[in-house]
């Protein structure tokens, strides 16, 4: 392979506590410690072993997002991507338009496989990856949890319900992660030097010609509701009785 | 590496001397380092800021568009609190220079946030996750810089898999600027007797929580602090409430860590002081947003030690430019800074900022500290009383510009003033309720506190079987109360047997049992980067 390309996501750090807005318009974000998406950060160590193994030449990153978001495409640069590329948006981009998006910067530089998260953790949506391959009409895996390249073809093996399944794809394609198809690498302090000075480039999604205002409308945001406390039986039959007194059985 | 400024920590301190040093020296390379995933992360304060720093670090700040201050305090009251009542006290009680007036209500996190953004727009590297473990030296014996911790540590102490090994950073001036109780700041005070005259330094723990109000509750820009219950007429400490904008409002409280019963808690006083009848009004319907916690100095004046040393510099809380008695340190953090990054850009040599030495006592610090300096030995002798005598020693201060006491010593450190069970009543506090009081676990999610599982336990004991052997008979090991983390734990096995349990992921960095530990056992050191709370806005 010449080229991987691995779109990445910023999102609200999984260990952050969000507050969602008293007028339920979505979660205040100010001052929330933001990440690279895990499945995302999966998905560039995936690439970079490829590339390191000698599967691959190149791994480049691309995200969408705001300004801010230069700092997860930093990150990935420090882990050991070759070059970087925004596309900045303040909106909330919805899974079609990034796909739309990523559709163009594959036309832009055709790479040999693209591997995305499985899903990100904010919207969990889990549709984009599945949205590019039909843009593209490229074979796609889902939810690997290893990857091979063999003799010009990918073999991906996937977590099922029934087991292990490992399908056999020709390049290019669409590969997404699952969590266990590796631990990503800390990044080391002089890697992160570096990789202020590695190429980051950044667009506009009018640049792709691509309109990225959103098509569904969010009713409400609201926090889930407090656990009820739960109540201590002393025996069974109490167990028993009470569930059924709640209609359970 | 080497780098002509190293600066640990990027705290209000940190941040301003890194900017102060580019605005003066623009061809220095200035390096700081940060233990917490990001700039702010691990912040933690009130806060009511004076605005004097900034003012004097960035003048044009308050006409900028993303200035972290917006909102003046517009209302100051102090209370007296019985179980029952609150007794205002009036303002005239105060001089004018303890007064609020014309300071900010904010979050010093995101002051940090903004400091942080000047000062990469200078020029200057901010490297955050990645804490300071290690002081390097030369062979003259002078200050040569940090090491970063390494990561991918296991448990078991062996390198892992995801090994990645730390870097030395070496710097023509290292600086300091770690907050209250630096974890390399009491090894470079130790090294060169630093605090050889001044004695040892005093500690409170503040814990805090912000609170969304129902709307028509929250008064933006007012402040209310307390003195007196929960805490017994001996404990010193007290409560800090300020309204601040979107319906957010800051409960906080702080007692001093010189207290003296081992079974007292500071997190279930403050949890009991949200109790009080002043305080059920603002809170009912309220949410709790964000939990946590953080040790600060309190030995003001005579417990700074000397803070220049061979190759750097202590600056901020790290120095413990603290007034205790205006619940202030981050003016003195960001005017410590600049006055040492002024000694550094002047020097010519790479010995001590000797003039950063010999200035600050007669600088806006040491005014600001000076005339309260017996607020707290007169506190810690004499409880509540002595507080009171410490405003009349303010007035006199401000009437005849001397003090009838002179400059008063601290008498003994925190950890030295714990009195064994059998002297004591034990304390007993009511249960959560899960409403206006919660319990430890919960409050730590809220802190969103996160170590790396598989890492070495970051709370060192010098000696693994002194809690179990004799903390617990004499003291009920009092680190289970005087940590907010609930990190520490006594669990009694089936036949009886007690062992001394450490939950390190829960740690809030607060640094307490490092004071605190009646032993001195207890070493705080940095975990694997990026560890630790996830304050946002605190
Ligand atoms: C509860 C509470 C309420 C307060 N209220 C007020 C108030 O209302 N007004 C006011 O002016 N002041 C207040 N203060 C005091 C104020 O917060 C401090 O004076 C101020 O934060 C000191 O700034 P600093 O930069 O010295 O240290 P800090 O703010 O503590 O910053 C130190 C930074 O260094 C980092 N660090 C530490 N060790 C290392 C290491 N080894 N390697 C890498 N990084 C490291 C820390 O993570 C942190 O980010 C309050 C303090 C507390 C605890
Ligand atoms: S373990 Fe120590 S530093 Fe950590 S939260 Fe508890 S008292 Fe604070």
């Amino acid at each position: 392979m010449k080229k991987i390309l691995v779109p990445v996501k910023m999102v609200l750090d999984a260990n952050a506590r969000p507050r969602v807005r008293a007028d339920e318009t979505g979660i205040d974000l100010s001052g929330m410690r933001m990440s690279i998406n895990p499945f995302c950060e999966i998905a560039v160590e995936e690439a970079l072993r490829l590339k390191e193994a000698g599967q691959a030449e190149e791994v480049v990153i691309v995200s969408i997002g705001p300004a801010k978001a230069q700092d997860t495409l930093r990150q990935a640069l420090a882990m050991g991507a070759d070059r970087a590329l925004l596309i900045q948006t303040d909106e909330t981009v919805e899974p079609l338009a990034v796909a739309k998006l990523l559709h163009a910067v594959v036309m832009d530089e055709p790479p040999d496989l693209v591997i995305l998260g499985k899903q990100a953790i904010d919207d969990d949506c889990n549709q984009t990856g599945q949205m590019l391959a039909a843009l593209l009409g490229w074979p796609q895996a889902t939810f690997a949890s290893a990857i091979r390249a063999e003799e010009g073809r990918l073999l991906v093996t996937r977590e099922i319900d029934a087991g292990l399944q490992t399908l056999s794809l020709p390049l290019p394609a669409i590969v997404t992660t699952d969590l266990r198809l590796n631990e990503p690498r800390h990044c080391a302090l002089p890697n992160i030097m570096k990789a202020r000075k590695k190429p980051l480039t950044i667009r506009m999604p009018a640049d792709y010609g691509v309109d990225v205002r959103r098509r569904l409308k969010v009713l409400a945001v609201r926090p889930p509701s407090g656990r009820k406390p739960g109540i201590k039986v002393a025996t069974a039959s109490e167990l028993v009785g009470d569930l059924r007194a709640a209609g359970l059985v | 590496m080497t780098c002509d400024v190293v600066i640990v920590g990027a705290g209000p301190a940190g941040l301003a001397a890194a900017i102060r040093l580019k605005q003066r020296a623009p061809e220095l390379q200035v390096i700081v380092v940060e233990k917490g995933a990001e700039t702010g992360a691990h912040i933690l304060s009130g806060v009511v800021m004076d605005p004097v720093g900034l003012d004097g670090l960035l003048p044009a700040w308050r006409d900028e568009d993303d200035r972290p201050l917006r909102l003046e305090v517009s209302e100051d009251r102090l209370a007296f609190l019985t179980r029952d009542h609150a007794f205002s006290l009036p303002d005239m009680l105060f001089p004018a220079r303890m007064s609020n007036k014309g300071c900010f209500v904010g979050s010093l996190g995101a002051v940090t946030r903004y400091l942080a953004a000047r000062a990469e727009g200078l020029g200057v590297e901010i490297y955050t996750g990645f804490p300071a473990t290690e002081i390097l030296y030369d062979d003259t014996g002078r200050v040569d810089g940090i090491a970063t911790g390494d990561m991918g540590i296991g448990k078991d102490g062996q390198p892992t898999a995801a090994f990645t090994p730390g870097m030395e950073l070496r710097a023509r001036y290292t600086v300091f600027a770690e907050g209250a109780r630096g974890s390399l700041s009491r090894q470079v005070i130790a090294r060169y007797g630093l605090d050889r005259e001044s004695g040892f330094q005093k500690y409170g723990t503040g814990i805090k929580e912000v609170w969304e109000v129902v709307p028509g509750k929250c008064h933006p820009g007012l402040i209310r602090h307390s003195v007196g219950w929960p805490l017994d007429r001996h404990t010193g400490g007290g409560s800090f409430v300020y309204h601040g904008a979107d319906n957010l409002v800051t409960v906080g409280f702080v007692v001093h860590l010189d207290y003296a019963n081992p079974t007292l808690s500071p997190f279930d006083e403050f949890q009991r002081f949200k109790t009080h009848p002043s305080m059920r009004g603002l809170l009912a319907g309220a949410r709790r947003v964000a939990y946590g916690a953080r040790a600060l100095t309190e030995g003001g004046w005579q417990a700074v030690p000397r803070v220049a040393f061979p190759g750097g510099a202590l600056i901020g809380c790290a120095a413990g430019f603290m007034n205790v008695a205006r619940i202030k340190g981050s003016h003195n953090a960001i005017l410590s800074g600049m006055q040492a990054a002024d000694a550094i850009a002047a020097a010519s040599d790479t010995i001590a900022p000797r003039s950063y030495e010999s200035g600050w006592r007669t600088s806006p610090i040491g005014r600001d500290l000076y005339p309260v300096r017996n607020v707290k030995p007169l506190w810690s002798r004499f409880g509540l009383a002595g507080l009171a005598l410490g405003g009349l020693d303010i007035w006199t201060h401000a009437l005849a510009g001397v003090s009838v006491f002179g400059t008063l010593r601290h008498r003994r450190p925190d950890h030295a003033s714990l009195l064994p069970l059998a002297d004591i009543t034990p304390m007993a506090y009511p249960k959560p309720d899960g409403v206006l009081t919660f319990d430890r676990l919960s409050s730590v999610y809220l802190s969103g506190a996160n170590h790396g599982e598989n890492q070495p336990c970051h709370l060192r004991l010098a000696d693994p079987t002194l809690p179990i052997r004799e903390n617990l008979p004499r003291y009920g090991e009092p680190a289970r109360l005087y940590c907010p983390a609930g990190v520490y734990e006594v669990a009694v096995a089936k036949d009886g047997t007690p062992s001394f349990v450490i939950n390190a992921q829960n740690c809030v960095h607060c640094k307490t049992c490092d004071i605190k530990d009646p032993a001195q056992n207890i070493t705080w050191t940095p975990p694997e980067g990026g560890g630790g709370p996830n304050c946002a806005n605190m």
